[in-house]
């Protein structure tokens, strides 16, 4: 449970600090399943429409828009279509998958059976990161309640309309976040990504036509369809409709997830919601949208507001809204070692350029920050992660990648300062070790 | 007007046609534009993961994958930008991170494609200081090797495995840079030993127990071969060095069997290096077998014979399906001229004459060549377990399922492995009385069955007891889907034969569609040994002897034994004893001469035995159980022994037959061509091992007067008759299995 800020504006969040909102009694206490039954009473197009008005671009990274995304899966179709749940939040910098998991399970239950209806399937599935594995239980419990009082399975409250609704445990793998990845992993494979096209709307879950949506995405429809999409839109600037959660993580006093409209300025979610730097340190980089997205200058991050077009102007990406405010007193050498710790642990291995890639630039980055660094090493990372960017098989390669290549470009004087036999100038102060917790 | 199934696109400036549907790797490569690649290989599923092959494509932001992208119209590729140089390089590069520079002692060293593809795309000197992982070696099996480091995760092994040999024991671990190709077992494989894996592996990570660390490639003569296992006729390239023989493989993807081979063709060769290989002649003297000259053993055959001949005795002559063509044709006019014998036969394991008999009146139009069954819409396969038996056709049919969705119809009476791809599969009790049924005559229920199988079942389903009731119905069922079939190859083996090979033919003419027939018989020459009239009561081409004039046939003749009626009885590279074991008494009258590579049961009893070159050693032509005609040519040697064609010419000349001069295989194909009807085949086409059909479609074949039943050896993964026992690896695979269990 959640206690709101002033600045926040509640709409995915907005039973947070509901106490009984995990279950159904405290569900349908606020407003539970009306957006369902408001929907059932609607065409699927009229539905997908809605969606369409709200501008809800996917939360889970790519910020694709959800309407269209939906309006992709063919009506008729041989094969069954899906809907799936992508609940295996593994970005660093991320966690606000769990809180709507944790506090309110119902509400992606419910944007799931109005995805449902909207394109005509009948079956889905939440996949939940191996992580989580309490939020599993909390998940299962929810949907046995469903289930006991017919929101799930078939003719759903005497509607006619059937939906069967399971969740599923990762088993601790990043890229089985990857949308086809995760369908391999659901399908009882190795978590590897497919080839695209086709794209899952077309042939996703078991070769059928399939529409796999975040958490935070699902969560938001119900809202959508109750309030409607234009009342959504209106929260953010033109097509960055809605408000979403940001996760703000890092050297600011409070860290903590918070719901604002999108444009909302990064110096006050900093200043006003994170209680400023911690210690009053000077800001030194911000990572906006989870640890694949390039890291931004202080400097460039301090005047920026956090929508999908203003961020992707600067150089980098919303992402999947984690925050990361770092401070003058990290080393961005060891901040890179980092995350490419985390590249190399959770590459999948199936194509060369990431595979070996994440484990080059892990090894150099390893010996480069021990003293062993030599001149040359330099534009030797640079150019091993632009031999990665935009050749590997998904987008783990870029997401090792981007952040790299950005350390490189604005901390390049951190390098030289690292060269052989030189001690890590920040010693003993420095604090990146607080990104991601793997 | 353009043909809209053809699609215009440009690559590097130059204007290609392609068909629709193609891969724009496969465009380029058509059009001699070479996009490298590892991971892609044609015809298994596509994985985009050596990132080898990346072009830019106009309109498209990123760089593509050649090998995942078909074709558009008006598309335009540049695979020799500064960009898609650097990419490969870069591709290279990577790889290399990780892979030991180990070239000079590597297997793979000189045929490796990634040292190839260095030389070529690569950069001049490794810019990866940190140290390389190393992980020690792993035998896998007798046959497979693993060198882990060495490995570029292409994956073709995993999918050669199990797409092309349905045998998935190969499979991906661990994931990012641990990710590893791991076996079956744990530890070990336990799969069909079949080495391709090791064959389409582009590096040296897997290696063959067989030839590792033996040579160098470039130290090799590289042989066009046919094998002399089964009677598919696969193309094995032999490696050869000193005259011996090192390896057999078949990477160029020539012969009809692209790179296929099965452990029997790959590995099964070795028994050409037996220390028991026969190396001079040997005749019986004080009731031992004994070393003697080439000059006295001749003598003595052709000594004995004439005796024989002016007594009056009965000779009989026993042939080979392993010997060659002009060897077998040879043979029959020893036995018919020479020896001046009707009793001549060979071992028969599919009955030809009962297929061409009916088929008397048809042409080319009804044979089915064994490529024709990658491309077939429907087969119905009748007996036989092609997996182990015949390991191209179970490799062509399991390729018709996976690129051109086949319809395979089984009848088996037993559970064969091809089950997981039938589309019908009926199990019974009598394939004779189940032919019958198919062709219309008597009721389904004169064959019961034991199952009949959905294509959904993969997995050699038990038949739940509740199910037997509505197998009656399975059977009819089976037949009215075949007989709305358009276009359907018949399958059968031997374990079919005379009036079950004319229902199923009858059957078959009674569809309305295009029928063709393939008759499964074993060893390599089993074919051309019919064809060449090895028979008592055919001559070459299957041309009735004279009315009356039919001799006895091989079991008539080893009945004949212990009533001495044979005087003398001329086995040549066949083991009949094996199968009809002979007491020493019985022989005493008859004068025994066996021409083989070993000693074997029927060798060990003889009064005289005539060393004899393998098929890998000598010159000649096969034809394959399809009636596909290949040059056999001269891999290795065996310093003492003496081909078939060879010891039948000194023999003739022994016994005073001046106009047969020396043996020369050239002259007697031109003889074949030229007496053996069906076998007028165009010389060039043969030589270049285009594997023209032979004909041998000469009006009706009478019945024989006894029927000889047919005896299929009815091999499995790792036997071939009597030949497969000599090979060490072989039998180290059985023996290997054994320990395990």
């Amino acid at each position: 449970m959640t206690t709101p800020h002033p600045l926040e504006t509640r709409v995915v969040s907005r039973r947070f600090d509901q106490p009984d909102a995990h279950t159904l009694a405290g569900y349908l206490a606020s407003d539970g399943f009306r957006a369902l039954e408001k929907a059932l009473a609607m065409a699927p197009d009229k539905v997908i429409e809605e969606v369409k008005a709200s501008g809800l671009r996917g939360r889970g990274g790519a910020g694709f828009p959800t309407g269209l995304k939906w309006s992709f899966v063919p009506k008729q179709s041989p094969r069954e279509k899906y809907v799936l749940c992508n609940a295996d939040e593994s970005e660093p910098g991320t966690c606000k998958d769990r809180l709507i998991l944790e506090y309110d399970p119902f509400a992606i239950i419910e944007g799931m059976l109005i995805c449902g209806h909207a394109i005509g399937a009948h079956r889905g599935y939440i996949y939940i990161r191996g992580e989580y594995r309490y939020l599993l239980d909390r998940m299962e419990q929810a949907l046995a309640e469903a289930r006991a009082a017919g929101y799930v399975g078939k003719n759903i409250r005497g509607s006619g309309f059937d939906f069967e609704l399971h969740a599923h445990t990762g088993a601790g793998a990043y890229e089985c976040g990857e949308e086809s990845a995760l369908m391999e992993s659901l399908e009882g494979k190795r978590g590897i990504p497919r080839l695209k096209p086709p794209f899952p709307a077309v042939s996703g879950f078991m070769g059928g036509p399939t529409v796999i949506n975040n958490v935070e995405t699902l969560a938001s429809i119900p809202p959508i369809l109750l309030n409607g999409g234009a009342w959504f839109a209106a929260f953010g600037p033109p097509k960055n409709g809605g408000t979403r959660l940001f996760c703000l993580s890092g050297h600011v006093e409070r860290q903590g997830v918070w719901e604002l409209p999108l444009g909302f300025p990064l110096r006050k979610l900093i200043e006003d919601l994170g209680g400023g730097m911690r210690n009053g340190a000077k800001l030194k980089a911000v990572v906006p949208g989870g640890s694949s997205t390039p890291l931004l200058p202080g400097n460039v991050a301090w005047d920026l507001n956090l929508d999908f077009d203003s961020v992707a102007k600067v150089g980098s990406f919303l992402g999947s809204g984690g925050v990361v405010v770092v401070d003058e007193n990290t080393c961005m050498v060891r901040f890179a070692l980092r995350i490419m710790q985390f590249y190399r642990h959770e590459s999948c291995g199936w194509c060369v350029p990431c595979r070996e890639g994440t484990q080059w630039l892990q090894t150099s980055l390893t010996r480069f920050h021990n003293g062993g660094g030599r001149a040359a090493d330099v534009d030797l990372m640079k150019e091993v992660s632009e031999n990665i960017l935009g050749r590997t098989f998904c987008a783990l390669g870029d997401a090792a990648a981007m952040p790299t290549l950005s350390i490189l470009q604005h901390w390049r004087q951190e390098f030289l300062d690292h060269l052989a036999g030189k001690p890590c100038p920040f010693g003993a102060r420095t604090t990146a070790g607080a990104v991601g917790a793997h | 007007m353009a043909d809209p199934a053809l699609v215009h696109l440009t690559v590097n400036g130059q204007p290609l046609q392609v068909p629709a549907g193609t891969l724009l790797i496969e465009a380029c490569k058509q059009h001699g534009i070479e996009v490298p690649s590892f991971c892609y290989y044609p015809n298994l599923s596509l994985q985009a993961a050596c990132r080898m092959c990346l072009v830019e494509i106009e309109k498209m932001p990123k760089l593509q994958t050649a090998c995942t992208v078909v074709v558009s119209e008006g598309m335009v590729v540049n695979s020799d930008s500064e960009t898609v140089h650097r990419a490969r390089k870069s591709a290279i590069e990577f790889i290399l991170t990780n892979h030991p520079l180990d070239c000079p002692v590597c297997d793979a060293g000189g045929e490796c494609e990634l040292q190839d593809m260095t030389f070529k795309y690569g950069a001049e000197q490794g810019r990866f200081v940190e140290p390389k992982r190393h992980r020690e070696e792993q035998q896998w099996s007798p046959v497979v090797y693993f060198d882990r480091p060495r490995c570029i995760l292409c994956y073709r092994c995993v999918r050669a495995c199990g797409e092309g040999m349905d045998v998935w024991a190969l499979g991906v671990a661990n994931r990012g840079i641990n990710a590893t190709i791991i076996p079956s077992h744990q530890d070990h494989l336990e799969c069909e030993e079949c080495g391709n894996c090791i064959d389409i592996c582009p590096v040296g990570a897997l290696t063959s127990g067989a030839y590792r660390y033996q040579t160098r490639p470039w130290e090799m003569q590289h042989v066009g071969a046919i094998c002399t296992f089964c009677g598919d006729g696969c193309k094995t390239t032999l490696g050869v060095r000193n005259g011996e023989i090192l390896r057999g493989d078949n990477r160029d993807k020539s012969g009809i069997n692209g790179d296929f081979l099965c452990i029997k063709g790959r590995y099964g060769l070795d028994f050409t290096r037996h220390p028991e290989r026969l190396k001079q002649p040997l005749a019986r003297r004080d009731g031992e077998l004994q070393p003697v000259s080439w000059g006295y053993a001749l003598e003595t055959a052709a000594k004995r014979w004439r005796e024989i001949q002016k007594a009056q005795g009965a000779i009989g002559v026993i042939g080979s399906t392993r010997i060659l063509n002009e060897e077998a044709y040879t043979l029959q006019k020893f036995a018919r001229q020479v020896l001046g014998t009707p009793h001549l036969d060979h071992h028969r394991t599919a009955d030809f004459p009962a297929l061409f008999d009916a088929l008397a009146g048809r042409g080319a139009e009804s044979l089915a060549r064994l490529d024709d069954l990658k491309t077939a819409p429907a087969v119905l396969l009748v007996g036989g377990d092609p997996t182990p038996q015949h390991p191209l056709t179970a490799w062509n049919l399991r390729w018709g399922y996976r690129q051109h969705k086949t319809r395979l119809y089984v009848l088996n009476s037993g559970d064969i492995k091809l089950r997981r791809q039938a589309y019908r599969y009926a199990q019974v009790a009598s394939l004779a009385a189940a032919v019958r049924y198919l062709n219309g005559e008597g009721e389904a229920q004169s064959a019961p069955l034991t199952g009949v199988a959905e294509p959904s079942e993969k997995r050699w389903p038990q038949t739940p007891a509740a199910e037997v009731a509505r197998l009656d119905e399975g059977l009819q069922d089976f037949r009215a889907r075949l007989r709305q079939e358009q276009d359907v190859i018949i399958v059968f083996s031997g374990d079919i034969a005379g009036d079950s090979v004319r229902d199923l033919v009858a059957f078959g003419n009674s569809l309305s569609g295009q029928t063709r027939y393939l008759a499964l018989a074993d060893n390599a020459n089993a074919r051309g040994a019919a064809d060449m009239g090895l028979y008592p009561d055919l001559l070459p081409g299957y041309v009735p002897v004279a009315a009356g004039q039919a001799g006895l046939n091989l079991e008539q003749m080893l009945a004949a034994l212990p009533r001495q009626g044979l005087a003398s009885l001329y086995v040549v590279g066949a083991n009949p004893f094996r199968s009809h074991p002979v007491a020493a008494g019985d022989l005493k009258q008859t004068f025994l001469v066996v021409q083989d590579l070993f000693l074997t049961e029927t060798a060990r009893q003889a009064d005289l035995v005539f060393p004899a070159l393998c098929a890998y050693e000598k010159a000649g032509t096969v034809t394959n159980t399809g009636g596909q005609v290949q040059p056999q040519r001269r891999g290795g040697g065996c310093e003492g022994a003496k081909s078939d064609l060879e010891i039948l010419h000194r023999l003739a000349a022994a016994m005073g037959e001046a106009a047969w001069g020396a043996a020369d295989p050239d002259r007697t194909l031109q003889e074949i061509r030229a007496q053996v009807k069906g076998y007028d085949l165009p010389l060039a086409k043969l030589l270049a091992g285009e594997a023209p059909l032979a004909l041998p479609l000469n009006g009706r074949v009478p019945r024989a007067a006894a029927d000889l039943p047919l005896r299929p050896h009815h091999d499995t993964l790792f036997t071939a008759g009597t030949l497969g026992r000599y090979s060490a690896t072989l039998n180290s695979v059985m023996e290997g299995r054994a320990d395990k269990r």
